[in-house]
């Protein structure tokens, strides 16, 4: 059962591995070009899993910014991952362990999260471990083939490669609001939100991490309150 | 000044600081959770969160809007039609390539 749980999450782990070879090779690119070494490159990789956070963490790394401004880019736009965990939380089968938790939290990325909410069923520990794996080779082996060969790259594969993360989002959210009506106006309302705090000027001072938290929460709040969700969706 | 000993100093901070995010809650919330807005909430949450995090920052994401643009509507029309996680970032990907190559070109 928990070799069938781990194969079963491998599978379903397969093409988020391959998208984060895509993003991650854009990512070594970029933090090779920060001046950082391909070795230092590949241990932030390997450390943090996530592609926001390591993006802003390469220039204050490289350009030697203070301890604190890391700290708290890395608080604001991880943040959202607060927020993930506690929904993963309730996701997880009673037979997942105090320390297992320790384990699968470390895995807890957007596209890893998005595909364990969207199982039917509640997931084991051994699920998760399958599901983290190929995700996290891809991200660190991206990571690397970026930071060594990226330079001899033409720009325009580089600028392609940009939108693969995104793409992976929409792959995940498009079929849901295309079935059901209130997650799509939910996710209207989220976007109406992340554009003013883009294009408005008084806005446009919130930290882009913040920006995520806020639009999340008031639209997924909102939307919990004019359309809460019956036992059946939630499962 | 940027060193090697920095590295490390850097490295911890911003692995440790991205690890407790994720692990605190994790820990913490074993109970399941019964309230009906909170669950109503935790629900909407994946689907809000990656809509932001995509719009408007993929317009940005490519050389000029209008490639990105081309990018994001193919992987919509791909995601419509139920393609799987690589399949929309492939197209979408491609569909980025050779709308920078027509401009470039043109």
């Amino acid at each position: 059962m928990k070799k069938q749980d781990f194969i079963k999450g491998f599978k379903d782990g397969m093409p988020i591995g391959i998208g984060y070879l895509a993003v991650s090779f854009a990512f070594g690119i970029f933090a090779v070009a920060n001046g950082l070494s391909v070795a230092e490159s590949l241990l932030i990789s390997m450390t943090n899993l996530t592609s926001a956070g390591q993006l802003a963490a390469v220039p204050i790394i490289a350009g030697g910014g203070a301890f604190i401004e890391l700290v708290v880019a890395q608080l604001i736009i991880n943040l959202r991952y607060a927020l993930m965990s506690v929904s993963l939380s309730q996701k997880l089968d009673k037979s997942v362990r105090g320390f297992e938790r320790f384990l699968i939290a470390f895995g807890n990325t957007d596209e890893i999260f998005a595909v364990a909410m969207s199982k039917s069923q509640e997931v084991t520990s051994h699920y998760m471990y399958g599901l983290i794996l190929s995700p996290y080779l891809g991200w660190s082996l991206g990571t690397i083939l970026g930071a060594v060969a990226g330079d001899i790259l033409p720009a325009i594969i580089v600028s392609a490669l940009g939108v693969a993360i995104y793409g992976m989002f929409v792959a995940i959210v498009v079929p849901v609001i295309k079935t059901e009506k209130n997650t799509a106006l939910c996710v209207l309302l989220a976007v109406a939100l992340s554009c003013a705090f883009r294009y408005i000027p008084v806005l446009k001072v919130v930290p882009s991490g913040f920006v995520i938290i806020i639009c999340a929460v008031i639209a997924s709040a909102v939307f919990a309150v004019i359309a809460p969700i019956t036992q059946k969706e939630g499962n | 000044m940027f060193s090697t000993q920095n590295f490390i100093i850097y490295l911890l901070l911003c692995a440790g600081v991205t690890y407790l995010i994720r692990m605190i809650p994790l820990v913490l919330f074993r109970k399941k959770i019964e309230n009906k807005f909170v669950l109503s909430f935790l629900y909407y949450v994946p689907y809000t969160v990656l809509s932001v995090i995509t719009v408007p920052a993929i317009f940005y994401a490519t050389s000029s809007y209008i490639t990105a643009a081309i990018g994001f509507i193919t992987a919509i029309i791909a995601a419509l039609y139920k393609g799987s996680l690589v399949k929309v970032a492939a197209l979408s990907c491609l569909a980025v390539l050779i709308a920078e190559l027509i401009i470039k070109y043109l």
